[in-house]
């Protein structure tokens, strides 16, 4: 299975990278090359086989409804690039 | 119109109401300060671990079988993927290829018709924050700020089949839904809050045709009334450019409450890929099949069920029955009344006409007001025995509703009790008849009628507080006498 270059500008795209001409044949050369070996494990018979939910032998881990201590304000807008009125500033999304 | 069939399936989300989110434990209620409901798990910060809420998978599970679904035996939680700036993730946790609930149906009710309506799916999911746009307007703002605590916030949402033919169905439809996740108390399901979201799939088809039309996704539904408008119009919409020989384009679109119309919401059109695979910080869920009983054999009487009950065991009419029914506080309120007073039919008359009333003009739930099944039932004992007259009783019962007073007090406190005494009567009868020659004559000239403008007189005399059966007798007697 190879992808083709208009795949690799959208999984770009969807990622918002910004990738050079140069960049993109080289993530082209990349993603088809972990392909390859995917095709590897394609060859393997599934048929019979559950897909796997979780990689540990784990099930049904929950918690009670209790509350537990948030977070103080300035730490939580520690990370914020811009702030204003308490609230996360970002570019304005219609 | 009528050469059209319209097809219509509704997407609805309903907070849940638990303490904490879906993933963490910070609380759920409204009206924070913004960003100070907020962990490092619902804030997605590296190296959080989420953790489902016990609460969340019983109300799913509890709202799964109330709208007669399978319950999964397997399920599990999937990240789907999208940049926003409201999900800081940049993926919300979600359910894909195994929710919690599938193949279910509700049953509504349309022109006194029942109608099956099928539910394809539940699933369980967080909610994503606030955006907030600075400026006077979203155009002249250039920047927005996001309020992160509704984020995480635990949703189900619950996908219908293309099986409504209307935008009245729908209504119904929706309706339904909202009171049965209030009768099971999982949500407060209000519209306004946004804790009830609706979105609809609208498309039409030649009648008779198998195949669908293409569909348009409405959005920004913020009450009954306007799902049922946009819809409305999204139809007509359609049909014209059907009519006209174009084609519907698939796209989503936004009611304009104001205006009364949809807009395209036409981004970039680069289609959706959610890029969907199992959340690895989740462990799968195992469901029970006891655990699932036991939630079946806990569900309150439903709906559907308790208006059966009214219809055949109290001799309400339909109409009335799914009114009360249709919503659970004022369905206790029934109960609890005819508990006291088991006058079905006074009960529900007191209901439907003057309590509806005061609460539609006030625009308030009965929660809001302070009437009491105490207080209306000790009323209706009051008009039975004839110490008030049904019309004092409506002044009555407003008082109720407003103050929350006995209404033994509001009846003494302004002299209220209905005046039986014929002796009293008959002096203001005199009175009146003295008084009206003219309305006497016409009576006496064979005109039935005008002996109601004479007790309206008499009912005026006493306030209103006369008992209108003596103040008939009386009447009758003394005109035939004349
Ligand atoms: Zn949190």
């Amino acid at each position: 299975m190879k992808i083709s270059i208009k795949d690799v500008e959208h999984v770009a795209l969807l990622s918002r990278l910004e990738l050079t001409e140069e960049e993109k044949q080289e993530q082209l050369r990349e993603l088809n090359k972990i392909l390859d070996y995917m095709e590897i494990l394609n060859k393997v018979d599934t048929s019979q086989v559950e897909p796997l939910a979780h990689v540990l032998p784990l099930q049904n881990v929950l918690r009670e409804d209790e509350l537990r201590a948030t977070l103080p304000k300035e730490k939580v807008l520690q990370n914020a690039p811009e702030e204003d009125e308490g609230m996360f500033k970002v570019p304005k999304i219609v | 119109m009528g050469q059209y069939e319209v097809v219509i399936g509704l997407e609805v989300h309903v907070e849940l109401k638990t303490k904490t989110k879906i993933f963490c434990g910070c609380p759920t209620e409204f009206g924070g300060e913004p960003n100070t409901h907020v962990c490092p798990i619902c804030l997605g910060l590296p190296g959080v671990l989420p953790v489902l809420n016990k609460k969340v998978l019983e109300f799913a599970t509890k709202a799964g079988l109330a709208l007669n679904c399978k319950i999964a035996e397997f399920s599990k939680f999937d990240r789907k993927n999208y940049f926003y700036p409201d999900l800081p993730k940049a993926y919300q946790i979600s359910q894909y290829d195994l929710p919690i609930a599938e193949q279910g149906y509700l049953d509504i009710n349309v022109n006194g018709q029942t109608k099956r309506i099928g539910i394809t799916r539940l699933h369980m999911e967080e909610d994503a924050g606030k955006l907030v746009h600075q400026g006077l307007t979203i155009s002249s703002s250039n920047s927005s700020l996001v309020d992160y605590n509704r984020t995480g916030v635990p949703l189900i949402e619950i996908v219908s089949e293309p099986d409504l033919r209307s935008a009245e169905e729908a209504k119904a439809y929706l309706e339904m839904l909202k009171a049965i996740m209030e009768y099971i108390d999982v949500s407060d399901v209000k519209m306004e809050q946004g804790s009830l979201r609706c979105d609809a799939n609208v498309s039409i088809r030649p009648m008779g045709s198998k195949e669908f039309g293409t569909k348009t996704e409405v959005k920004n539904l913020n009450s009954f009334r306007s799902v049922q408008r946009a819809i409305e119009y999204e139809i007509a919409r359609q049909i014209d450019i059907v009519e006209e020989g174009g084609k519907i384009i698939q796209e989503t679109r936004t009611w304009d409450e104001n205006k009364g119309i949809t807009l395209s919401l036409r981004s970039k059109e680069e289609a959706h890929d959610y890029r969907y695979f199992p959340d690895p910080d989740l462990t799968p869920l195992v469901i029970s099949r006891e655990w699932v009983e036991e939630l079946k054999a806990g569900l309150p009487e439903l709906p559907a069920f308790k208006k059966e009950r009214l219809i055949k065991e109290h001799g309400l009419p339909e109409y009335d029955a799914g009114v009360i029914t249709s919503s659970r506080a004022l369905a206790e309120f029934y109960d609890k009344t005819v508990s006291l007073h088991p006058d079905y039919k006074a009960v529900s008359n007191w209901i439907m006409v003057e309590l509806l009333k005061l609460l539609n003009a006030e625009n308030l739930e009965i929660t809001d007001s302070k009437i009491t099944p105490q207080g209306l039932a000790k009323m209706l004992k009051m008009i039975e025995k004839g110490t008030i007259s049904g019309k004092i009783a409506k002044q009555v019962f407003e008082e109720m509703f407003n103050t929350g007073k006995d209404p033994e007090v509001i009846v003494k406190e302004k002299g209220l009790v209905q005046i039986s005494d014929e002796g009293q009567i008959s002096t203001i009868v005199d009175q009146v008849i003295a008084n009206n020659p003219k309305s006497v004559q016409d009576f006496k000239a064979g005109k039935e009628k005008a002996i109601g403008f004479l007790v309206g007189q008499v009912m005026k005399e006493t306030r209103g507080q006369a008992n209108p059966g003596v103040v008939n007798k009386l009447l009758k007697e003394k005109l035939t006498k004349l």
